[in-house]
């Protein structure tokens, strides 16, 4: 199991614990954590589980992909650690992940 | 003085994607009344894309298709009816009538009964070894038949047939894809759409037969194999059959509610009852971009309308007008299409399709219809916004990959 701690834009948190494997976004939906759509379903088709992450976490994410990387590109206001949650899966190394969330998602 | 709609009963008929979204937003809409989605199937409510990609492939686990956990149904009071089949609505007592005989009661209601696989009528069309894909239940049971068939014979080359044949000719399997038209996904995708995937299936080893003509399915008891009208024999014990869908549109028919490919609802996904509201699959919408009725088959379609749908229950007035989207995963190509295509009058490309990334875009008088974006997601951002307002683009800057797409925004 891994923590993952969502920050919405007023600060509220919410800390989540998931198996590894699963993606940042499956951990949002399945804990109910708002501002995360997630339209296609992980996808990486629609640009709506959007996050960013914390700077502190960025080198253990790792790089985005060049398809991730063009959806990026058109999500509300993309930005330095701008990453689409479903494509970060969790992993031991990942425990105490730390994220932020958009005010928007695309 | 309490709400009034507190006390209000919505029942949403249809536990897929529209219908699962439709309870969530009723309830981010502030509803506070009671909610009960009946689904035939026994699954908690989840998605059906990959049931012929990572699933059918082993690749995800039951669970993860679930839309939501089961926790988050109980926190939000939204009552499953899970394994629960609908037998009538009755407009006028405003109920409706399960198997078992329980009545319901309902104020106001959503359709969202989703669009099943189209059967085929052909001589062995019941014989075992004859399967469709919709659900899970679907998936499970062809999963095991594909590790032990040696050949799969798919017939139709839209996305599900493509997928299936994508996913079995991972697994290792021999693949014949039989497609009455002269090119794959004709329905649903221009002709140089159709060209790329014709050759991607075939440099992935399918055995692409266009333009023929099932004649039946032969075999004893189990499918042996797969007769065309030419008179030519395959080899098989697994045919998957692709052939489309039609909209669930039984109940709204017997109930009197206006039908004509599916079920008919204004730009406020409204019936012709006003008391009870459709979206998804299920649904034709009047299209306020395309200017026409259009019935869609897809998660976006079925997640934006079932938000519209919820928002005008609860009384707000909200037009569905958001541009109609696709995506389709085949090997490592991802296909995105944004817009309507139909009635384009001149195509433009956008890159080379030999480098396996290009766009095609669609137009009819200067303005963009659609565009059909393979491992091209600027292209497809862009296009979608561009749609959206309607716009006429410069022909010349879609067709030069030099020229940044978004110089067209501004």
């Amino acid at each position: 199991m891994a923590k993952i701690t969502f920050i919405e834009q007023n600060g509220a948190k919410h800390t989540v614990e998931v198996q590894e494997g699963v993606s940042v976004m499956e951990a949002a939906v399945n804990n109910m954590v708002p501002g995360i759509d997630a339209d296609c379903g992980g996808a990486c088709a629609c640009a709506t589980c959007h996050v960013y992450v914390d700077e502190n976490w960025r080198a253990k994410t790792g790089k985005t992909e060049a398809m991730e990387e063009s959806m990026l590109d058109f999500a509300y206001e993309p930005k330095d650690g701008s990453r689409l949650s479903c494509q970060i899966k969790m992993t031991p190394d990942l425990d105490g992940l730390v994220v932020h969330l958009p005010e928007f998602q695309g | 003085m309490p709400d009034k709609r507190a006390s209000e009963r919505i029942i949403i008929i249809g536990a897929g994607q529209a219908g699962a979204q439709a309870a969530t937003s009723l309830r981010l809409e502030g509803f506070d009344g009671s909610i009960t989605v009946v689904g035939e199937e026994p699954a908690l409510p989840y998605q059906r894309p990959p049931l012929s990609k990572a699933y059918l492939q082993g690749n995800l686990a039951k669970e993860r298709l679930y839309l939501k956990p089961d926790a988050f149904y109980q926190k939000t009071k939204i009552e499953l009816r899970s394994g629960a089949r609908v037998l009538s609505i009755d407009r006028l007592a405003k109920t409706i009538e399960l198997e078992g005989g329980e009545a319901l009661p309902y104020d106001k209601m959503l359709i969202a009964t989703g669009a099943p696989p189209r059967r085929l009528k052909a001589p062995g069309a019941a014989l075992k070894g004859v399967a469709y894909l919709r659900s899970i239940a679907d998936a499970d049971a062809l999963r095991p038949r594909l590790e032990k068939t040696i050949r799969l014979v798919v017939v139709g080359a839209g996305y599900i047939g493509l997928e299936v044949a994508a996913s079995a000719r991972k697994a290792g399997l021999a693949v014949t894809v039989l497609e009455m038209e002269d090119r794959v996904l004709k329905r649903v995708a221009g002709p140089e759409i159709s060209a790329f995937f014709e050759d991607l299936h075939r440099r992935h080893g399918v055995d692409m037969r266009l333009g023929v003509r099932l004649g039946s399915f032969e075999g004893v008891n189990a499918l042996e194999s797969v007769k065309l009208e030419n008179g030519e024999r395959i080899a098989c014990k697994l045919a998957l059959v692709g052939i489309g869908a039609e909209p669930a549109t039984r109940l709204a028919k017997a109930a009197g509610l206006d039908v004509d490919n599916g079920i008919l609802v204004n730009e406020f996904a409204c019936t012709s009852d006003p008391a009870i509201w459709a979206a998804g699959d299920c649904s034709n919408h009047p299209s306020v971009l395309f200017d026409r009725r259009v019935r869609l088959e897809s998660v976006p379609n079925a997640i934006d309308q079932a938000k519209v749908a919820a928002a005008n229950m609860v009384g707000r007035h909200v037009v569905y007008d958001a541009v109609p989207w696709f995506w389709s995963d085949q090997y490592d190509v991802k296909l995105q299409t944004a817009g309507l295509a139909e009635g384009a009058e001149e195509t433009v490309l956008r890159g080379d399709p030999d480098d396996q990334r290009f766009a095609c875009w669609s137009l009819k008088g200067g303005r963009l219809l659609a565009v059909d974006c393979i491992n091209d997601p600027a292209s497809f951002v862009i296009g979608k916004r561009l749609i959206a307002a309607r716009a006429q683009p410069c022909v010349k800057t879609l067709a030069d990959p030099a020229v940044d797409l978004k110089s067209l925004l501004s």
